[in-house]
């Protein structure tokens, strides 16, 4: 082992119960920002989860809409206008809005229902557990998330109940559909959606519209723009785009993610620093004799922020092993923590950064030592 | 006298701003030879620590000019002092300042680390100079697990592993009692004789005077005399007294 790395660890082990201090405000800094940045993860992929399995090339959108969840309505007929647009090959239209669902041992809880077209093409639902999409043909069917049975009060299919008092079958289930806002999708067919809805019959949400082969993008936008009055034609990447800034910015949901992760990070910056601090000043003497007997600056401050990677490794290695812990058992739930390798690795660079900014103080004490001081002790 | 490997001329030392600056050295001139044992003597506050620390280029003199090696330190940066006492310049302190988390092994290696040698070279020289100052049964002991005039030695094995020049020692035997204060005695003597390089001792203590080659007596930050004590007490002296107490070692380098 390098003689810095063996002072390192050992002026860390010589006070313990600091030491525990150190790793304790690490982990708590990192399992903080972990779960900040986790839930922002989270949030960001099931805010666009609808776009992302969309099967389409160009959504058509009510001019003005901001998110996916948008209330605005299309005229159910402006799907002719998109298909004579040369390069169009479908135009499904779905609807989607919230609504009320009863549950069955009594009160309602809201629901957001997602209603296409019962053959071809639309936002269906995916990841079947129990069920298919055809059974979603049946009069009355749904399907519904695993994840909410217990909000929605059913938990197999054929359970019944009703939204706005239009009777409602569990016809499939589906497992981690799950929603940002937390209410749980119903996914059914566009004619019992509008009707659950209270929407008109020619009024739609959305067409997702799918392109010939070798279409060019932009003329087709450009044709729908000019062909259909008031909306906007968006690719999925834009319409995700829009909706996490939304969401996640126009809301300041994500801002309050970001500030808890910010404060996470300044609390153990601060810890450690302290800890870092009063460790170096507990040593003071040993480096003195080490800068007595000749060693540069830069062979103390090596030693010091020695200490602190070994404070980052220790500290993020417990933070992540809790981290995963914590992903482990929010997966199945409606807020799951998301972890991936790249929050994995900026976590870690976030530890080592912070310490070593830690360190910054114990050094700048160091650098003013004054070797004389072994003759004085 | 031989080429002298610290020379002092004319240094005066100002510590202390305003009201309470004193001149703690005032116009000192000495010079410090390879091979001979320099005894530096002198009340409390006459100045002896802060002429060690001058002449161990940790402090700089306000005036006159300290030579290490010929190369004069006017000027010098933190930086450059530091790699002079690196290079030139072995300490030995009263309280022996080892690294209370290191081994005695690491504690001399730290010397050869300072100076980037790498780790296998930097610890087979430090077990020599352990050995070499009766402490190879005691490589791996911690300093709290050795006595005071181990742990000393250990700090002699430190400041001299590196081919220091110039081994400075403040009130090395301070701490010790006699029998251990002369062991540390004769490693320096040896040290001096053996190998050439300067020793300074800075003490009060009237029993290391055998030891010496010569001897300074300071008062008031001004050396008050100076004389030449290898005919006086050393002609037979501690060799004698110091055979038992010296450590079966392996000999210097």
């Amino acid at each position: 082992m390098s003689l810095i790395v063996k002072i390192a660890s050992r002026n860390l082990l010589q006070d313990r119960l600091r030491f525990v201090g150190t790793v304790v405000g690490i982990v708590f800094s990192i399992v903080l920002v972990n779960i900040q940045m986790g839930l922002f993860l989270s949030f960001d992929r099931m805010v666009t989860t609808m776009i992302d399995h969309a099967p389409a090339d160009l959504w058509i959108v009510p001019f003005g809409t901001k998110c996916f969840e948008d209330p605005s309505l299309l005229d159910r007929h402006d799907q002719v206008q998109a298909m004579a647009v040369p390069g169009v090959a479908q135009a499904t239209p779905i609807v989607i809005g919230f609504t009320e669902w009863t549950v069955p041992s009594g009160g309602t809880t809201p629901v957001f229902v997602v209603g296409s077209p019962e053959t071809g093409a639309g936002l269906h639902p995916w990841n079947f557990v129990d069920g298919d999409l055809a059974a979603l043909s049946a009069p009355d069917a749904v399907a519904i998330d695993a994840t909410y049975f217990g909000r929605l009060g059913v938990t197999q299919i054929g359970d019944s109940t009703e939204i706005r008092d239009r009777k409602v079958r569990v016809a499939a289930i589906t497992n981690g559909i799950r929603s940002f806002t937390t209410t749980p999708y119903v996914f059914t067919s566009l004619d019992r959606a509008q009707l659950y809805m209270g929407t008109p019959p020619a009024r739609v949400s959305y067409f997702l519209v799918r392109l010939d082969p070798g279409a060019d993008l932009a003329a087709v936008r450009k044709g729908l723009l000019a062909g259909i009055a008031k909306i906007e034609v968006l690719t999925p990447a834009e319409f995700s785009s829009r909706s996490r800034a939304f969401w996640l910015f126009g809301t300041g949901a994500g801002a309050a993610l970001f500030a808890g992760a910010l404060l996470g990070a300044i609390v153990g910056t601060v810890i450690v620093a302290q800890t870092l601090y009063s460790s170096t000043k507990d040593h003071l003497n040993e480096f003195a004799t080490l800068r007595a007997i000749g060693s540069s600056n830069l062979y103390i401050h090596k030693i010091i922020v020695s200490q602190a990677l070994l404070s980052a490794v220790i500290g993020f290695t417990l933070a992540a092993t809790i981290g995963f812990v914590v992903v482990e058992m929010t997966a199945e739930t409606a807020l799951p923590i998301v972890m991936t390798p790249e929050l994995t690795a900026g976590l870690f660079l976030l530890t080592v950064t912070m310490c070593i900014a830690s360190s910054l103080a114990a050094v700048v004490q160091v650098v003013r030592i004054d070797p004389a001081l072994v003759f004085r002790q | 006298m031989n080429q002298p490997i610290i020379e002092a001329v004319g240094v005066v030392k100002c510590l202390g701003t305003g009201a309470s600056r004193v001149q703690a050295l005032k116009g000192v001139s000495l010079a410090l030879a390879g091979g001979q044992l320099t005894l530096l003597m002198g009340p409390s506050g006459s100045g002896k620590t802060t002429l060690l620390s001058v002449l161990g280029c940790i402090l700089t003199p306000t005036q006159g000019e300290v030579l290490v090696r010929g190369q004069s330190i006017a000027g010098a940066r933190p930086g450059e002092m530091a790699r002079l006492r690196r290079d030139h310049i072995g300490f030995v302190f009263q309280n022996y300042h080892l690294l209370p988390t290191l081994t005695a092994v690491d504690n001399v290696r730290l010397a050869l680390d300072v100076r980037g040698e790498p780790a296998a070279s930097a610890i087979a020289r430090a077990s020599d100079m352990l050995s070499a100052v009766g402490l190879s049964n005691k490589l791996n002991a911690f300093p709290r697990e050795l006595s005071g005039g181990e742990q000393q030695r250990v700090a002699i094995a430190r400041a001299t592993v590196g081919d220091a020049s110039a081994i400075l020692a403040d009130e090395p035997t301070g701490a010790l009692d006699s029998a251990n204060g002369n062991a540390v005695m004769t490693i320096l003597a040896r040290i001096s004789r053996e190998t050439n390089r300067a020793v300074l001792v800075v003490s009060h203590d009237p029993r290391v005077m055998p030891f010496a080659d010569r001897i300074i007596h300071m008062e008031d930050g001004r050396i008050l005399s100076e004389h030449d004590n290898r005919t006086v007490s050393r002609q037979a002296a501690p060799s004698s007294r110091a055979a038992a107490l010296t450590p079966a070692g392996n000999g210097w380098r």
